[in-house]
């Protein structure tokens, strides 16, 4: 059940809190074999379920967060809960909660637990990480994506109603498509970061994973601290399918899919045309050249100091990027600000760029590469493939479902929005969810 | 500095710091570098030519 409908039944007393926690307690109780948490806090987030139960019947109803268990990724600062970044070097001992956290306590939302994550936000896979490898909820082998998979699959698995990720590269996003929920970045700088350990200043955003975009607005509003402006607008869209690189290699059936969304859409009255964004193949050599030395400086310190803490893949990159130039970083940063003005141009042609999340479906877990239309690539290098692009220009993007292949596994499409208009882009991704996943569903129980 | 040499020095330094497994990412990043040097040449030549019509284009007499 999504929050949008069950928080007027909390509103209204039909539901308690304390039900709904306890629901989800029992849950991850139950699937503990999936690794989603690194620890939760069972006795404070009852004992908050209890205060909001008191306070809603009392007439104090905050809004639809009240009382809603959200799981926090343990890469964000909870006051009195250790920050591991899925890693065994030494956590961080945080004694305030990250801003979007206590924002997040200030619209009532009651914090479930910590979720596990590929180690320092490094990965696409969430099994480099010191708490277990975060399973798919459909199929054991499986990845479930990250680096924010075990916030994918507390979601999913009906233990969180919502969770909170972060995305330099996707991570929000891939685990969104292979679990089969929405998944939004917003533009970059529009929510706070503080408080939030990162992987690359430039990059890093954070964001809501939820079961509907609904919800992802009712957390969006919740995390800025202030109400989206719903803007009027209602469609028909004009949505621009990249050409070239983006959508040069991709799975058949992910092909299919956008195939058919493409269709969906078509026929329920949208526009849709196919764009190019010059130069887009840089991408991938662009954000290594900035990710790279960005993760490398707030590691430094520890990798003199003690790196035997780090996974022996993750150390190595880190390592990597100490080597690299500073005029390279800088020409990097400059071809950034060029592909920005590419992204800015097409999207003058459309409303908002439509393309798939991943170009697969969830790995096998272990896997070192994906097929891809016949070829081997990198399982890192194709999972960002269609993501990264939008961190370094820093254009919202949100992950919305969209139906599943033959063997049952999600896939989701992805929908880009000028920058700095994350509720335009939210309006739209409402208008067309249902009509491009429509014969699908999610894959999920859901919560309550 | 050439990507060569940079190569170079930097796997002589991962080896003097005991860890040579980095070698074969420091040649991959060397291959990511080298295709973003020629990225940034590929562009700024496509924008030198967009330069050298601009004496051709109808503009005002600010240039605007």
């Amino acid at each position: 059940m999504t929050i949008a409908e069950l928080s007027p039944r909390v509103g209204s007393g039909e539901v308690s809190p304390v039900e709904i926690v306890t629901g989800c307690l029992e849950r991850i109780t139950a699937r503990r074999d999936l690794n989603a948490f690194v620890s939760v806090q069972a006795d404070r987030a009852l004992e908050d379920a209890r205060a909001a139960t008191a306070e809603i019947a009392a007439g104090r109803y905050r809004g639809p967060l009240h009382g809603i268990p959200v799981s926090i990724k343990d890469l964000i600062d909870v006051a009195g809960v250790p920050t591991t970044a899925g890693s065994a070097v030494p956590p961080l001992h945080p004694e305030a909660d990250a801003p979007v956290v206590r924002r997040l306590r200030e619209a009532g939302a009651i914090l479930i637990g910590k979720t596990n994550l590929h180690e320092f936000a490094f990965g696409t896979t969430s099994d480099e990480t010191a708490f277990g490898a975060v399973h798919h909820p459909l199929d054991y082998a499986r990845s479930a994506g990250g680096s924010s998979g075990g916030a994918a699959v507390a979601l999913v698995e009906g233990m969180c109603l919502a969770s909170i990720g972060t995305d330099t590269g996707g991570s929000i996003r891939i685990p969104s498509a292979a679990c089969g929920i929405v998944g939004l970045k917003p533009t970059f700088g529009e929510l706070p970061v503080v408080g939030i350990v990162p992987l690359s200043t430039t990059c890093d955003h954070v964001g809501p994973m939820t079961l509907s975009v609904e919800d992802a607005r009712i957390l969006f509003d919740a995390l800025r601290a202030s109400a989206v402006k719903k803007p009027a607008e209602a469609g028909p869209f004009t949505f621009g399918v990249p050409t070239g690189y983006l959508l040069e290699r991709l799975d058949p059936e992910i092909r299919e899919a956008l195939t058919t969304v493409r269709s969906q859409l078509s026929r329920a009255g949208h526009a849709v045309t196919d764009v190019a964004i010059p130069n887009a193949q840089s991408t991938p050599d662009i954000y290594l050249h900035i990710v790279l030395p960005e993760a490398s400086h707030y590691h430094a310190a520890t990798l003199e100091s003690d790196p035997s803490g780090y996974s022996p893949g993750i150390r190595l990159r880190l390592e990597m990027g100490r080597y690299l130039l500073a005029e390279d970083y800088v020409r990097a940063m400059q071809l950034r600000a060029r592909l920005a003005a590419a992204v800015d141009a097409a999207l003058r042609q459309c409303d908002a760029l439509l393309l798939p999340s991943l170009p697969v479906v969830a790995p096998i877990l272990g896997a070192t590469t994906v097929d891809l239309d016949g070829n081997p690539e990198p399982v890192r290098a194709a999972t960002l493939r269609l993501t990264q692009m939008f961190n370094l220009t820093g254009h919202p993007a949100i992950a919305v479902p969209a139906g599943r292949n033959r063997a049952s596994l999600p896939i989701g499409m992805q929908l880009v929005g000028e920058r700095n208009r994350t509720d335009r882009l939210l309006a739209i991704a409402a208008g067309v969810e249902r009509q491009i996943t429509v014969g699908f569903g999610s894959v999920g129980g859901g919560a309550g | 500095m050439t990507i060569h040499d940079w190569l170079r020095n930097a796997i002589e330094d991962a080896r003097r710091r005991g860890l040579p497994a980095l070698e074969p990412l420091l040649q991959g990043l060397a291959r990511s570098t080298a295709a973003l040097r020629d990225t940034e040449r590929s562009m700024d030549a496509d924008e030198g030519k967009l330069r050298s019509r601009e004496p051709g284009e109808s503009r005002d007499a600010n240039g605007q």
